[in-house]
């Protein structure tokens, strides 16, 4: 019983923290892009603009709720929260640091890639249930590009667990204590691989096509509005953050650094850059097209990712 | 790993998912507290940038998606094969090796074969 309720704590605590995290990851995004663009970015609300997010919130808070007649009503309402469950729940198993997690699991990786692609079903449920053509358009391409980029990512995930020979998230970062070495070094091209479908999964900038303004209005929740619209926004940066949290473990020895800070610090400290890295992306390339891009997963990413594995466990094996 | 540590992990999963549910819900709920509603005809018509919607929008799809479908499903049972086979890889040694290469190459064929088709082009 006493254990349930250290788990709802946690669970508690590590929800407000992704809440506010989001808060400010969206602000920190705004004023990156801002400075990159030399302009300032928000600063009416609070000094710096630090109330910038909250005053947004509070708005989406007050809309009115806008059900079209047209749309599928059940799986309409169902969508936002199918999309953001998983993002959220693939938190349970990451270790913050040595002392800090939450389910030690010993399928810790594979629970993460199982779970976080659920979120491809709440947006395609949303952009066929809106009944209307710009969702619909947004939503399947949505799809195919999650749903391709997906293999290229989870392929180059396993030149990681060749060389553990574990899928605990612990045991992996362990294991970059015990060889004296962040696993990017011995791992990069699965790094790259990583790092270009992550993006591509996210539908982050340059490959945000699902949400091509100038197209498709704003891709598959076009339709939605008020805080159903904010749900779509916040799975996508919960599931951002849950991303670069997944890339900090494998390749950037997770909590590991010089001894002056705490390990939970460094954790965060890398965390941040990889968001700094996408928000960087976004200011400086201009969108893919989608033939590109699909093609480009299918004809580079992939044959990379196979070639990483093959490499990887051959010297495995030779190394023993 | 003792059983009851073992479950005690997978109730963490349990409690992350029914918080995740339980946000969207109760925000929805208690914004209906907050917010105006003042629904008429013309606010929930389909939006198509101020034109008159024509038709309906679930359409059939393009073929080129359910083919990428096949090809994903194709690729994703290979990496759910990959996984077991990449955490034993220690152990198995030369012997399995061999094996999973040979089921790599396999693969590589699959998706050359499906590159030769102009499965992969998009136009």
């Amino acid at each position: 019983m006493m254990d349930l309720i250290w788990i709802i704590l946690y669970a508690v605590i590590l929800l407000g923290a992704l809440l506010g995290a989001v808060t400010y990851a969206i602000l920190f995004e705004r004023k990156v892009i801002g400075y990159m663009q030399v302009r300032p970015g928000p600063n009416r609300h609070g000094p710096w603009g630090l109330l910038q997010t909250i005053a947004d919130v509070m708005k989406l808070l007050m809309k009115e709720d806008i059900i079209p007649t047209a749309a599928d009503k059940k799986v309409f309402i169902l969508a936002p929260v199918i999309a953001f469950v998983p993002s959220f729940a693939i938190f349970a198993t990451i270790a913050w640091s040595e002392n800090i997690y939450g389910a030690d699991l010993n399928i810790g990786v594979l629970y993460f890639i199982g779970i976080s692609s659920i979120t491809t079903l709440g947006v395609l449920m949303g952009g066929w249930s809106s009944n209307n053509k710009y969702s619909l358009l947004g939503a399947i391409r949505g799809v195919a590009q999650v749903i391709s980029y997906e293999i290229p990512l989870v392929l180059s995930i396993i030149g990681v667990v060749i060389l553990v020979g574990s899928l605990n998230f612990r045991d992996i970062v362990f294991y970059q204590q015990e060889i004296g070495m962040w696993l990017i070094i011995p791992q990069f091209l699965a790094f790259i691989v990583y790092m270009i479908s992550a993006i591509a999964e996210l539908n982050r900038s340059p490959f945000d096509l699902p949400e091509a303004e100038s197209e498709l209005v704003s891709g598959y929740h076009t339709e939605f509005s008020g805080f159903r619209f904010a749900f779509f926004m916040l799975a996508e940066y919960v599931y951002a953050i849950a991303i670069s949290a997944l890339a900090t473990t494998l390749f950037l020895g997770g909590w590991l650094g010089p001894a002056f800070l705490p390990g939970i610090v460094w954790f965060l400290l890398k965390m941040c850059l990889f968001m700094f890295f996408w928000f960087w992306l976004r200011a400086t390339l201009p969108r893919a097209r989608v033939d590109h891009l699909m093609g480009f997963g299918w004809k580079v990413l992939i044959p990379l990712a196979l070639l990483n594995i093959v490499i990887t466990a051959i010297i495995k094996v030779w190394m023993g | 790993m003792e059983l009851g540590v073992y479950f005690t992990n997978y109730i963490y999963v349990i409690v992350f998912m029914l918080l995740g549910v339980a946000l969207p819900v109760g925000a929805l709920t208690f914004g209906r507290l907050l917010r105006p509603n003042n629904p008429y005809d013309r606010k929930l018509s389909t939006y198509e940038s101020g034109i008159e919607p024509e038709g309906d929008a679930q359409v059939r799809f393009h073929v080129a998606y359910y083919i990428v479908a096949l090809e994903f499903v194709i690729f994703d049972v290979e990496t759910v094969f990959l996984y077991p086979w990449a955490m034993a890889l220690g152990e198995l040694g030369w012997v399995g090796l061999n094996g999973g290469l040979i089921f790599i190459a396999i693969l590589g064929l699959g998706l050359a074969y499906s590159w030769k088709k102009k499965v992969l082009e998009w136009n």
